[in-house]
């Protein structure tokens, strides 16, 4: 029920205001803080206006961190992650929602009971598993007594590697798959009419051509918006990232963010801690701007 | 130009079973009919003979080939669908040439064929756009342009239209029947409306509970339905039935409340029968009049060029559609007339046609 009257709709706009109020100020002092010069950042409390040193702290965030290299690594393996996940879903949603294959369900709520475990949960594992990502054949042959037995017979040790450390693969690969999406995906497939997918195979199109030709170009809006929440949940990761890149090259512009923020005995630089954070949140903000329309879209309703 | 042989056929659903074994033959260049109310398995027939549901039991042949192995793509047909099923995202051009792109048919001959098919259903001008931005009509025309470029063996219709409003379905109609005849591909249309199966039927088939009830030309289902089911769901208003018993000297009607004196039905005496008499074949004359069953004026439908009055035969609804300028008052109590040719004997028991009268009266000359 929608009511209208002039009470209750200032009472709600004031609502709204509050929200608003509250969700942009820590960026307000953000940006104010990265304006003003050492000394008015830490006077307290510190001046809400804004100083004129905004363009200096900037430049001096962005050498001190070389934030140049790392947005680039952020960017490759958020964007990366993002890429991965919509294709990957799109493929089990479709598997699914199109196949009749025994354990089908089962195989669903597998997937879907994955939502509950983060990658906070399994990340020793994980870490394992891409050190060598062979470790697990590995073992299984050594338990067999395979590699033994390939020991015995050519006289060679069988020592099967494959480290993903530090490389944008590794960084990639463990996050690629997800449940959200494929949960995502298959409520829009069940949306998709059965004459459709009957209309296609009339017209002579089996499962993969459906899939890329009629399928696809229909969930353009979903696609935008799990891309764009996933390129932001890649973006701001910091854990992973911070346990498999030991190496300079393939740092990324989140986690170097501590290399900004003033160390115990150093100088208390806050404002250029918050320059470098406001050119480390810019880019998702961008591609949340860009993709706005399709994101909204893409998550409240499916097209007519 | 193909043949549909349809023998045995059957479709179970898990433990349900929705079609009961069918035989039909569909002669080529024909266009069938297949009229149901819902749910009577006509759309599943449809389906298993497109190929988009698997036949449980029984053969069905194209051009003399069993197709039930085959994939829909294989078997030469073309459907179109109840909802249009046009796919969203691509322009009418490029809906209505999928089918060949599909194929691997090269673009200059797709676009010819396009354009071919667009002259025909007068789409030419409409090519670029997003079925998003068709109206209904227009939509389903892109629809059958898209079943019709593939050149197909069999057309199939499922219901395509029920969800058009009551006049471009009336223009509809004569556009597929035009089609039809240019084209001359064997055609079946499944329906649960009357007039678009009386209307477009070369052969109509009738179908009640995954049973075929009759198969025929509409003229012959009208005049003689082979069934109560057929009677009463052909023709609207639907045919009056009247419940009674075979006597000496004629019908005892509604619980021996009415007399009606006929001829020798040739019906054993007690027999009980249902008797049906189209609304179109009863006349209203003065109650007293010899012959005549009086009945009470319930409601009168204005049609304009008629009228349909409902009377009350001792509780029995009863219809009647005259084009005379009578109008009885509602209360009033008015007298029912028929020739005995015009009355239907079916069995109380298994609904089957009875056929009455047939040493005694010959069939009317026409």
């Amino acid at each position: 029920m929608v009511e209208r009257t002039p009470i209750l709709n200032f009472f709600t706009h004031l609502i709204l205001f509050a929200g608003f109020v509250f969700c942009v100020a820590p960026f307000v002092i953000v940006a104010i803080a990265a304006s003003h010069n050492l000394k008015d950042v830490n006077d307290v409390p510190m001046s809400l206006l804004p100083g004129s040193d905004f363009w200096v702290n900037i430049k001096t965030a962005w050498t001190t961190a070389d934030l140049g290299p790392k947005l680039l690594n952020s960017f490759i393996m958020a964007f990366g992650v993002a890429a991965g996940k919509v294709i990957v879903s799109a493929l089990t949603a479709f598997s699914i929602v199109y196949f009749r294959y025994p354990g089908r369900t089962l195989i669903f709520w597998l997937i879907f009971i994955t939502l509950m475990l983060p990658l906070e949960v399994r990340i020793v594992p994980t870490y394992a598993v891409v050190a060598n990502v062979l470790e697990p054949y590995q073992t299984i042959m050594d338990l067999t007594g395979l590699s033994w037995l390939i020991e015995k017979i050519s006289g060679v040790q069988v020592q099967l590697s494959l480290g993903l450390l530090n490389s944008y693969s590794g960084l990639i690969l463990p996050l690629v798959a997800t449940a959200t999406g494929t949960f995502l995906y298959r409520q829009f497939f069940l949306t998709v009419p059965d004459e459709l997918t009957e209309a296609a195979r009339m017209d002579g199109a089996g499962a993969l051509r459906f899939f890329v030709d009629i399928l696809l170009p229909l969930s353009r809006n979903n696609m935008a918006a799990l891309g764009t929440i996933m390129f932001l949940w890649a973006w701001n990761q910091y854990l992973w990232p911070l346990l498999i890149t030991t190496d300079q090259s393939h740092a990324m512009a989140v986690t170097e963010l501590k290399q900004l923020i003033p160390n115990v005995g150093g100088a208390p630089e806050w404002h250029i801690a918050m320059a470098g954070t406001l050119i480390v949140m810019l880019p998702p903000l961008i591609v949340v701007v860009l993709m706005q329309r399709w994101f909204v879209r893409g998550l409240i309703a499916t097209e007519k | 130009m193909a043949s549909i042989t349809i023998r045995g056929v059957k479709k179970n659903y898990a433990k349900t079973q929705v079609v009961h074994g069918v035989d039909l033959d569909f002669a080529s260049g024909k266009f069938v009919v297949i009229l149901g109310p819902s749910g009577c398995g006509k759309s599943t027939l449809l389906r298993m003979i497109a190929g988009l549901e698997e036949i449980s039991d029984g053969t069905i042949a194209i051009d003399g080939t069993v197709v039930n192995k085959l994939e829909p793509r294989e078997r030469g047909c073309a459907m179109v669908f109840q909802n249009y099923a046009l796919y969203p995202h691509m322009s009418v051009a490029q809906n209505i040439g999928y089918s060949l792109k599909v194929a691997g048919i090269p673009s200059a001959e797709r676009a010819q064929r396009v354009q071919a098919v667009a002259r025909v259903l007068e789409l030419e001008h409409l090519l670029d756009r997003k079925p998003m931005a068709l109206s209904g009509g227009q939509r389903q025309r892109v629809a059958m342009g898209r079943a019709m470029i593939r050149e197909p063996k069999v057309f199939l219709f499922d219901e395509p239209l029920s969800n058009l409003d009551a006049k471009l379905r009336v223009q509809m109609r004569s556009e597929i029947r035009k089609l039809h005849r240019r084209l001359s591909a064997t055609s079946v249309f499944v329906t649960h409306d009357q007039v678009e199966a009386m209307t477009l039927a070369d052969r109509l088939v009738v179908m009640n509970g995954g049973r075929v009830e009759q198969v025929g030309t509409p003229a012959e289902v009208y005049s003689r339905p082979a069934s109560r089911f057929v009677a009463t769901f052909v023709g609207a208003p639907a045919m009056n039935m009247l419940e009674g018993t075979v006597t000496l000297d004629g019908l005892s009607l509604l619980g021996d409340s009415r007399r009606l004196n006929v001829s020798r039905t040739g019906l054993p005496v007690g027999a009980k029968v249902a008797v049906g008499i189209r609304p179109e074949a009863v006349r209203m004359v003065a109650p007293g009049a010899p012959g005549a069953l009086a009945a009470t004026v319930d409601l009168i439908e204005e049609l304009g060029a008629g009228r349909v009055i409902y009377v009350d035969l001792d509780g029995a609804p009863f219809s009647i559609v005259t084009s005379e300028t009578v109008h009885p008052e509602p209360g009033s109590t008015v007298g029912l007339q028929f020739a005995e040719t015009d009355l239907h004997f079916f069995s109380s028991e298994t609904g089957g046609r009875l056929d009455v009268f047939k040493a005694s009266v010959p069939e009317p000359a026409l």
